[in-house]
């Protein structure tokens, strides 16, 4: 490959050779994140949206993944819970250490709400047992939910603070070893924020030696760290900063700020203030690539919403305003699938692709061939009667359907996000749009450089006349390239359902960003929509949170601008004689 | 002979003008004189609508002035005529002085809300009408002189020029929906209580800002048709039919492009001038892109490239919102997409291609 920008540049084509490099970096970037992405999600998190837990008897009771030698219960996890709400309060401690004993599933959630004070019982025979949260309320047995709990006459169990730091060392233990390993990282991140004690320490260590989740046993090392710096000997206080020096928790921050400010020994305040530094090093590190990745998130937005228009425009010299509305179908057909299929939630965003496509294709066809034929030659007059049909669009779709936003739901496999660490956390439906977005224009390209249809818009786009003349029948090209931009747009559409609000008035909101993306990448060239859109897409993420989000446009605006004073046909203008008008 | 040149040559343009001197004259009498009962009362509804629709023509003859005659379609002029309306929006902003609802004496009310202590710098000398006339030509004319030296310069033309018009539009209502701007944010300016000493809600200063408004229109158009006529003219229409043969020939094209996009561009700015008092307000909404995308439809309805057809464009098509909007609100937007489509389809030359055709026929 670095031969080949090596020729380019030796030849003076820098066209090619910036083509050449653009590629090599591309690759390069889809290596790292092949490579880079699935080791870092072995130990990362995926959360999903809570959902809440339903408990039944008729889950098996599953095993916690402690080698230790737990006993299975003498007497059942039921009737352990029937006395223990029936007990004294002296009682009760002993029992609670003998349900703890369980395995069972339902016991965490029953003894998490016997220490917050939600468990209530009544004085049947068998007492009912119910957890309230707020309106809802379950019993803590069979999971079933009531809404009236009036008729019950529900009282609540009583607990002393005796008893509720036995449920909270409890608790910690058992969710220290929980299975699930979100549930694991909140037990330790509750102690690293509530602060750790002899008997939690010990409970650490333990599990320290057999935790496999990388991220859990960094925030284990920091809470142990965190402990360490309360010592008396400064040694270990200097062990326990340069652990703390790895670690990217709030809380290590501020305790190492604290120890740099308060500590006796200068060379423990040295180290802490040495460490604060190198966090602070890895959090703009951090901060930096979230940047870069939302850069380019939007920038694959940007370019899926430009890239039709591009196509278009680079063809026939006609700007599409009606682009935007061709946009906003494409999300309205998503919404449609959603109604049409509600049971095919995880599916939709895959039938969405092909029928946005056909739909907004032919939409486009019909407006090439119903008014865009006719003003052939008149790029200005094809700009105001393309305004006019994005006006009817608008006004169409705001009178089928109602003018508020409609709601499109997303499958569940794309919502969530990764969390790196604590400063990092991508989600995972800017991810997948990337990706889509780049999988678009690889297709696009594809199409163009392979295809007989390919083949014949570049003829037609370079030299018209000399296309029709070798028989290219270039009003039907003409057609079929507004049906491809158009479709393009479509897909652009169902993308951004996924996030943005679907409404008459969403391709106002991408129209003027598509103009900018055609206007600075010029459009000799689909690369020249990608760099264009991707750098748009970065400048304008870098400039936010120093300039707030409209100032931001405003000023990739002057600089559009000002760039177009050197480059007036952007950065990878049309080539040819035929181009010049 | 300077009339034979500005308005005998010209018959289509000298009925339009003759029009517009009657409703000037007509309708501020038949407003103040007439008692309210009489049949030929003209309301103060409808002496602010006309007065609207004298603006709006003032707007789109300036846009006519660089399309028709110089090839350039600006798709932002709207920018323009918010200018020279916040220009005498803060004019009539300093005016208000302790009548307002935080009676400070300098400060508007948006500023007080925003714990501000000082007038800032850009709105010192607004108190005074000299100044405020002075701006309202100044900042349109050096928002143009900046963006079109930079565009016309780079030989931007045709499609992009429109697409930066468009953007530079939009940028600018970015701008002026933030508070910190100064400007009143997405409330703008208003509220206004006086103009010139007179109070502004009286029919006597509603009628002197139409008799105003007619005024500025003829004026203004009488000094295209005196630029259309000239010898700049003609270099002008070159410059639209063949521009880069005008280059070879000799001529500085870029100059000539700048000074008339910058003429056109304080034309808007005291359309919008004129039209804020009449209105009461002045919003960022003015600078949306759509209201510019619109007065270019008001020209191509009425008739590109002949000045008086700009000016029954406007009201033609100001007309039918009117009705529209108040009739049936939901096929105002259809029949505004229609119209733009059937006017670049069928009617190229508009509505007075329309009547110089029956005319043709007629002769025959």
């Amino acid at each position: 490959m670095n031969l080949l920008v090596h020729r380019a540049l030796s030849t003076g084509d820098k066209g090619a050779a910036l083509q050449q490099i653009v590629r090599l970096v591309i690759v390069a970037v889809l290596m790292l994140l092949g490579t880079a992405v699935p080791a870092v999600a072995d130990e990362a998190v995926v959360r999903s949206p809570a959902e809440p837990q339903e408990t039944s008897v008729d889950d098996n009771r599953r095993r916690g993944d402690v080698t230790d030698s737990s006993t299975e219960l003498t007497v059942p996890f039921d009737d352990l819970v029937y006395q223990l709400v029936q007990a004294s309060l002296p009682q009760r401690a002993a029992l609670v250490r003998e349900l703890a004993r369980s395995r069972d599933e339902r016991l965490i959630p029953l003894l998490t709400a016997l220490q917050e004070g939600n468990l209530q019982t009544n004085r049947e025979v068998p007492p009912r047992v119910v957890i309230r949260q707020g309106n809802v309320t379950h019993d803590a047995l069979t999971g079933e939910e009531f809404t009236d709990v009036s008729h019950l006459g529900l009282r609540r169990v009583p607990v002393n603070n005796q008893l509720r730091s036995l449920l909270r060392s409890l608790l910690a233990q058992l969710n220290l070893h929980h299975e699930d390993v979100n549930v694991r990282y909140d037990a330790v991140r509750r102690f690293i924020r509530d602060g750790v004690d002899q008997e939690s320490i010990a409970l650490m260590r333990e599990r320290q030696v057999i935790e496999d989740s990388s991220r859990v046993r960094g925030a284990i090392d920091t809470a142990l760290a965190l402990y360490h710096l309360q010592s008396g000997d400064s040694d270990t206080r200097l062990e326990a900063v340069a652990v703390l020096r790895g670690s990217l928790e709030k809380e290590a921050r501020n305790a190492l700020t604290s120890v740099a400010n308060n500590d006796g020994d200068p060379d423990v305040r040295l180290a802490a203030r040495a460490a604060l530094d190198a966090i602070e090093g890895r959090i703009s590190f951090f901060r930096g690539v979230e940047t870069l990745f939302f850069g380019l998130s939007l920038g694959s937005i940007l370019l899926l919403a430009a890239i039709g228009l591009a196509i278009t425009f680079g063809v026939m010299g006609v700007i599409n305003m009606a682009h935007g509305e061709l946009i906003m179908i494409g999300a309205y057909t998503t919404w449609g699938v959603q109604v049409l299929f509600p049971s095919l939630i995880e599916w939709s965003l895959f039938i969405a692709v092909p029928a946005a496509f056909v739909i907004t294709g032919l939409v486009g066809i019909a407006m090439e061939r119903g008014v865009i034929r006719f003003l052939y030659g008149r790029p200005l007059e094809t700009l105001l009667a393309t305004f006019g049909i994005s006006l009817i669009l608008q006004q169409a779709v705001r009178t089928l359907f109602s003018p508020l936003n409609r709601s499109v739901s997303s499958p569940e496999w794309i919502s969530g996000a990764l969390n790196i660490n604590p400063v990092l956390s991508i989600t995972y439906t800017r991810l997948y749009i990337l990706v889509f977005g780049l999988l678009v224009f690889v297709v696009l390209l594809t199409v163009m450089k392979k295809t007989s249809l390919g083949l014949k818009v570049r003829a037609v786009s370079q030299n018209r006349a000399m296309a029709r003349s070798l028989g290219v029948r270039s009003s039907w090209v003409d057609a079929m390239t507004f049906g491809l931009g158009s479709g393009v747009a479509g897909i652009a559409g169902v993308a951004l359902s996924q996030i943005t609000n679907v409404g008459p008035n969403l391709g106002q909101a991408y129209i003027i960003d598509s103009f900018m993306v055609v206007v600075f990448g010029g459009v000799g060239n689909l690369w020249g929509t990608l760099v264009s859109a991707m750098s748009l897409g970065v400048i304008n993420n870098i400039l936010e949170p120093y300039a707030g989000a409209m100032l931001a446009k405003v000023l990739v605006l002057v600089m559009l601008i000002l760039f177009i004073q050197k480059k007036p046909r952007g950065l990878f203008p049309q080539k040819g004689r035929a181009a010049s008008d | 002979m300077l009339s034979h040149r500005l308005l005998t040559s010209d018959k289509g343009g000298a009925l339009v003008l003759t029009l517009v001197a009657l409703a000037t004259i007509l309708l501020p009498l038949l407003h103040l004189v007439l008692p309210a009962d009489s049949p030929f009362h003209v309301s103060s509804y409808s002496v602010t609508l006309v007065g609207k629709f004298l603006c709006f023509a003032l707007l789109a003859l300036s846009v006519d002035l660089i399309w028709g005659y110089a090839g350039i379609l600006s798709l932002g002029h709207g920018a323009f005529f918010a200018l020279g309306g916040y220009a005498m929006g803060m004019y009539l902003m300093r005016q208000i002085g302790t009548r307002g609802v935080y009676g400070h004496a300098e400060l508007a009310d948006f500023m007080v809300i925003l714990n501000w202590d000082n007038l800032p710098w850009y709105w010192q000398g607004f108190d005074m009408f000299w100044f405020t006339v002075l701006m309202v030509i100044l900042a349109p004319a050096l928002l143009a002189l900046v963006f079109g030296w930079l565009a016309f310069r780079a030989r931007v033309t045709g499609v992009y020029f429109a697409i930066i018009t468009q953007a530079l539009t939009f940028a600018l209502m970015l701008a002026f929906f933030r508070n910190e701007m100064g400007f009143g944010g997405n409330n703008g300016l208003n509220d206004f209580k006086e103009i010139l000493g007179f109070d502004i809600t009286t029919r006597g200063v509603r009628a002197s800002l139409f008799v105003a408004s007619g005024i500025a229109l003829m004026l203004g158009y009488l000094a295209c048709r005196f630029i259309v006529t000239s010898r700049m003219g003609r270099v002008i229409i070159s410059i639209r039919d063949a521009e880069s043969r005008t280059r070879f020939s000799g001529y500085e094209v870029e100059s000539y492009k700048l000074w008339l996009f910058v003429f056109s561009a304080v034309l808007a700015g005291i359309a919008g001038a004129l039209y804020v008092p009449q209105v009461g307000i002045i919003n960022p909404g003015e600078f949306s892109p759509l209201n510019s995308i619109e007065t270019v439809v008001w020209v191509a309805t009425g008739g590109r490239g002949t000045l008086y057809g700009a000016i029954v464009g406007a009201f033609a098509v100001n007309y039918t919102k009117t009705f529209f909007t108040t009739w049936s609100p939901e096929t105002w937007l259809f029949v505004l997409g229609s119209l733009f489509v059937l006017v670049t389809l069928l009617l190229p030359k508009g509505i007075v291609g329309i009547l110089d055709r029956l005319r043709g026929r007629k002769r025959k």
